[in-house]
């Protein structure tokens, strides 16, 4: 029987066969991602030429040809300038920041002291890890520490005046650390007034939500700068006469009011995708208006804008180098007044710093904006699907 | 949240205690808080500028100590706002500083519509002019300077006076306005403008702060007068007259050679006049009279030393700056510093 | 048990005024309202308290005060004999410059990048992910510094300028090109260009009349542009020719004649429009992703090229997307405008404060600050909701 069996059954498969030529390989890829058409060639060899134009001296200038060491600006200048480079020479002179990296980071805080803030630091990151790593247990005790005896206990430490530590005056603070200084207070202080103000905002309440709106309208609608100026001319004029406030805290509550404003836009933004039947529920298990706020909408709103409430950091964390305006000398401020200095004074000297600079600014910034990436997968309840 | 938020509430209040009330006498105050608050300039080489160490030094910051020293009899109880030209005033009418010393010219507004009190002239100042000699060659007066871009620094009288001296001698120029001093000196440097202006003291100090100090000249011209001294607060006589015989005192100790290294033996010298001023006059109360202990010149003149050594270490061959006493020397040496006696 | 008293209060059936949500409502928001007066009063009485001690007058009369100093850029006359009020309007006037410019190239610049991220090209998506990534983590104020120090102050001195084709110069004290120095006759080119712009627009509506009505199409772009280009020129050639240029030359100190762009505008405006661009590419992104893949495959479908679905199918619908946040940044950009004060552009800002340092008037300049960025504001928002409501989707 089997034997008059035509119909054939292959019992074993066989390998698929290789992909075309064209279809695999690099040059499949370079034909499908850079040359799939004719504007695309065009694009991708325009795109080639900017590469060839920026890159190549990009590199060299901040690398090989850049001026590691040295101790003075003689390093840094061609002959022409006093210096030993030959002339036409152009690189990034990191000797610059090498020397001045300290008064970057401390500002003019007195070298004896410094280690305070280090310490300040140290307990910064030791409370903030386990914070953001959502397996660490005991998040609440955590935050307790970060946001309540921490900042206390950095205050003590950075300003002295008691347990036998020198007073460190705030004209003397700069650098880094008034930029993280002003950030953190800034962020601890505008989301829970960022939150209060939104709830007024949509508040039923008519006097409440007038309030609200005409507070938050009439800081967004002003820049940051004018209000850093209101905050460090008129705040004197507004106190009872002889009252008068620290500088760096002037330009906190400059900075603080007007993260506020922003981040009550965002939080607004969250309250009003919560569906009404969410609050109707709370109301109707007799939820009180803080139970129901605090137990129902607020998770869920501020986890729907999460994105925007970091980006809000990232904003203040720019934002603060407008004190720079007021006479404070944050991390962009110690750079820049760098730059005057005698001793270091070159062409190459000022752009070095900038790149610096916006290479700590950018550090900061990118690691926020990914670990908010990382948060809004992880917080992903499914609600969007 | 609510919790952070306290947080907030508590820094900003602790920060705050700070505050000081001066409704009383500023004297008082200052003797019970223990410090004086001076309010100097946020960095000008040779008149207040922080040194390696953080330390304020300078001419303007002399005054500082020297008003401390009279009072405390010692010249580190001072602490130092840098001031902007834009905060200067507001700080001291809102009380937050007791006294400014930052090279701030003595003019009528500010004597009576900002209400202020000018104790007398620490530097006998006016405004000139700097340019960069390599490049501008030919340039030996202000007056060829038509055409030009000026660096200046907005909100002070320079800015003012730089106007009507073109408009005056019919010439055009272009102000590139700053707010800051740095930031002027950055764009001077980088040749962003082919004329510094600003008083003339200041340019030397500027000078030294330039990528090639040995490039730049200051012109001869000088267009304005710019008495600058010491101010504080109207309406409070008494912290008034401490201030303003601080610095006569440290006149009249240059005159009769009394300084930081001879005090200790001019207080036995015999000259009836040292001993009044040292306060070695039997019961004398010239030290009361001001509100402060009789041997007040004593402790100035150890803290800072007269007016000339001030002068030659932070502005004279003491200095980079390399100043020459011109107006600001004594009027029996050709100057125009002339104090009132104490007597 | 808790709930055994709740069920007793319920059933008396009365609540407790102490508990009733309208009583409670009007007692904070009372409280708040006599709290508010009572801080606003306080801090009023201080001021008072304050300017009598300092002896300041306020006030709006200093407007009238003549300046005394001088300001580099102005668009409007301006010496130091006028008035500060014009003062003011000369730096209110330089802000509007430099926004309007900076929008303008942001917008352009913005949504280049924006679709280049979206690119099947992979070089252009990285090198456009590059870009916003950079720009978007480092703060405006460096960018400014960036081009106002690094990039502008290392330009040549005058003597030395690097020169450009068409008269053109390029050095530190900024960009000159050659001035047009307009004739007689002159107003006939802008007669034609007005004329050949009102010709265009009736073209386009009669040949979309025609497409609706017959199906045929007409060139309308080429057709515009030979009538915007050609009148003009034909206009030029009869009015004969009253164009000379004024070529900068060297004298003492500066580059004089022709037209100067100065560094102080050059970087803020290069600053904020690259700085912005970055963000309005993230939203260009953004709202063209918001469209749905159906629409464009329909598109396709229905046999238009990629070139026409983009424009006719996709960009109308991302658009609704994309307006309210570019007017936010529209308006981010004009506020970051007042970072001038730091470069000493004499903006806003700047003047204001220039004018508080010599006259001490604090209150009055914030106050004419905060009014005019809140009317800027309030236009510019007016104006794109107003825009918004006529791209918004017209639902049967």
């Amino acid at each position: 029987m089997q034997e008059h069996d035509l119909s054939f059954v292959r019992v074993e498969m066989i390998n698929a066969e290789a992909p075309p030529r064209s279809a695999q390989g690099l040059g499949h890829w370079l034909h499908t991602n850079m040359f799939a058409s004719v504007t695309d060639s065009v694009l991708t060899i325009v795109g080639i030429a900017i590469l060839v134009l920026v890159l190549p001296p990009l590199v060299d200038w901040l690398f090989l040809s850049a001026q590691w060491t040295g101790t003075d600006r003689s390093f840094c200048a061609t002959t022409v300038q006093g210096g030993v480079r030959p002339d036409g020479w152009s690189g990034a002179c990191w000797a610059f920041v090498a020397d001045k990296f300290q008064q970057f980071i401390y500002g003019r805080y007195p070298a004896a002291e410094r280690w305070r803030v280090d310490l300040v630091a140290v307990m910064f990151i030791a409370l903030l890890t386990p914070l953001l790593i959502p397996s660490v247990p005991r998040k609440a005790l955590n935050a307790l520490l970060l946001f309540i005896v921490f900042p206390v206990v950095a205050f003590v430490l950075l300003l002295g005046g008691w347990f036998g530590l020198t007073h460190v005056e705030t004209p003397l603070w700069g650098g880094l650390m008034v930029t993280l200084i002003l950030s953190f207070v800034g962020i601890s202080v505008s989301l829970p007034c960022g939150v209060i103000l939104a709830l007024g905002r949509r508040s039923r309440l008519p006097v409440i939500k007038a309030v609200c709106v005409a507070f938050i309208e009439l800081v967004r609608g002003v820049p940051l700068v004018t209000v850093l100026f209101m905050a460090s001319v008129m705040l004197p004029l507004f106190l009872p006469p002889g009252t008068y406030f620290d500088k760096l805290l002037r330009a906190i509550v400059g900075v603080a009011i007007f993260a506020s404003a922003y981040m009550a836009e965002v939080i607004r933004g969250g309250l009003q995708a919560i569906p009404k039947g969410q609050f109707e529920g709370a109301d109707s298990l007799g939820l009180t208006y803080a139970q129901k706020m605090r137990l129902i909408i607020l998770p869920q709103a501020v986890k729907l804008v999460i994105p925007g409430i970091v980006s809000e950091f990232i904003g203040l964390f720019k934002d603060t180098t407008l004190v720079y305006v007021i006479g404070m000398f944050d991390l962009l401020g110690s750079v820049q007044q760098n730059f005057s200095d005698a001793s270091w004074a070159t062409a190459q000297t000022p752009m070095t710093g900038l790149v610096f600079a916006g290479f700590i600014y950018f550090v900061f910034c990118a690691g926020m904006s990914r670990y908010s990436m990382f948060m809004e997968r992880r917080l992903d309840t499914g609600h969007k699907r | 949240m609510r919790k952070a938020l306290l947080t907030g509430v508590l820094s900003a209040t602790a920060l705050a205690y700070m505050a000081a009330a001066a409704n009383a006498s500023t004297l008082d105050d200052v003797k019970k808080k223990g410090f004086v608050q001076c309010g100097v300039n946020t960095g000008l080489a040779g008149f207040a500028s922080p040194d390696s160490k953080g330390n304020w030094v300078g001419f303007d910051v002399d005054i500082c100590r020297a008003v401390a020293a009279a009072i405390f009899g010692d010249g580190s109880k001072v602490k130092f706002t840098p001031t902007t030209a834009k905060e200067r005033f507001t700080a001291l009418q809102s009380g937050e500083i007791d006294l400014l010393s930052r090279n701030t010219t003595w003019t009528e507004t500010r004597d009576t519509e900002l209400g202020f009190n000018f104790a007398g002239v620490n530097y006998y100042d006016g405004q000139g002019f700097m340019i960069n000699a390599k490049k501008l060659s030919g340039v030996t007066s202000a007056l060829q300077l038509s055409g030009a871009s000026v660096c200046v620094q907005t909100g002070t009288t320079t800015e003012l006076n730089l106007a009507d001296y073109f408009k005056a001698n019919h010439m055009e120029y272009n102000p590139v306005v700053f707010e800051k001093l740095e930031e002027t000196n950055a764009a001077y440097d980088s040749g962003r403008c082919d004329v510094y202006t600003t008083d003339q003291s200041g340019l030397y100090a500027i000078r030294l702060s330039l990528k090639n100090p040995d490039d730049h000249v200051v012109l001869p011209e000088i267009i304005s007068k710019e008495p600058l001294g010491p101010a504080v607060r109207q309406g409070d006589d008494q912290w008034f007259d401490l201030v303003k015989w601080t610095l006569n005192a440290m006149i009249i100790a240059e005159e009769d050679g009394i300084t930081q290294a001879n005090v200790e033996e001019m207080k036995n010298s015999d000259k009836p006049e040292i001993k009044r001023v040292l306060g070695q006059e039997k019961g004398s109360k010239y030290g009361a009279d001001l509100g402060v202990s009789e041997d007040w010149v004593v402790n100035i003149v150890k803290a800072v030393g007269n007016y000339g050594e001030s002068f030659e270490r932070n502005l004279g061959q003491g200095s980079p700056l390399k100043i020459k006493r011109g107006l600001n020397q004594l009027w029996s040496k050709g100057g125009i510093l002339y104090a009132p006696p104490i007597r | 048990m808790a709930s055994q008293d709740t069920l007793r209060t319920v059933d008396t059936g009365k609540v407790s005024p102490l508990n009733d949500p309208k009583i409670r409502g009007i007692f904070f928001q009372a409280l708040l309202f006599v709290f508010l007066v009572g801080f606003i009063y306080w801090i009023i009485g201080n001021t008072i308290d304050n300017l009598q001690r300092a002896h300041i007058a306020s006030g709006f009369g200093f407007l009238e005060r003549r300046a005394g100093f001088d300001v580099s850029d102005s668009l409007i006359s301006f010496s130091s004999d006028s008035t500060i009020g014009r003062a003011l309007v000369v730096g209110f006037l330089n802000t509007l410059l430099v926004s309007v410019f900076g929008i303008i190239t942001a917008s352009i610049l913005g949504f280049l990048v924006g679709i280049g991220r979206l690119s099947t090209n992979w070089l252009i998506r990285k090198i456009c992910m590059i870009y916003v990534e950079i720009f978007r983590n480092i703060p405006p104020l460096l960018v400014i510094f960036f081009w106002y120090i690094g990039v502008l102050s290392v330009l040549p001195q005058p003597r030395e300028s690097i020169r450009m084709p068409l008269g053109m110069f390029l050095n530190s004290r900024g960009f000159y090109f050659p001035k047009f120095d307009w004739g007689e006759h002159a107003w006939l080119i802008g007669l034609a260009f007005l004329i050949a712009i009102a010709l265009a627009v009736f073209v386009k509506v009669k040949a979309t009349q025609r497409q609706m009505t017959t199906g045929q199409q007409f060139p309308v772009l080429w057709t515009s542009l030979a009538l915007i280009v050609g009148l003009p020129a034909l206009a030029f050639l009869l009015a004969g020719m009253p164009l000379t240029f004024e070529v900068p030359k060297l004298s003492t100190f500066n580059l004089t004649g022709g037209v100067q762009i100065k560094p102080e505008f050059l970087s803020l405006y290069l600053a904020l429009s690259f700085y912005t661009a970055a963000f309005i590419a993230e939203i260009v992104r953004a709202g063209i992703m918001g469209v749905p893949h159906g629409q464009s495959e329909a598109s396709h479908a229905l046999g238009l090229r990629p070139g026409t679905t983009l424009r006719l199918v996709v960009v109308p619908q991302a658009m609704r997307i994309i307006i309210p946040p570019l007017t936010s940044q529209y308006l981010n950009l004009m506020k970051n405008s007042s970072l001038a004060v730091a470069i000493g552009y004499a903006d806003l800002v700047a003047i204001g404060g220039t004018v508080l340092n010599q006259t001490g008037q604090a209150i009055e300049i914030v106050a004419i600050w905060m009014a005019v960025y809140l009317g800027l504001s309030l236009l510019v928002s007016l104006f794109m909701n107003w825009f918004n409501a006529k791209m918004a989707l017209v639902e049967r």
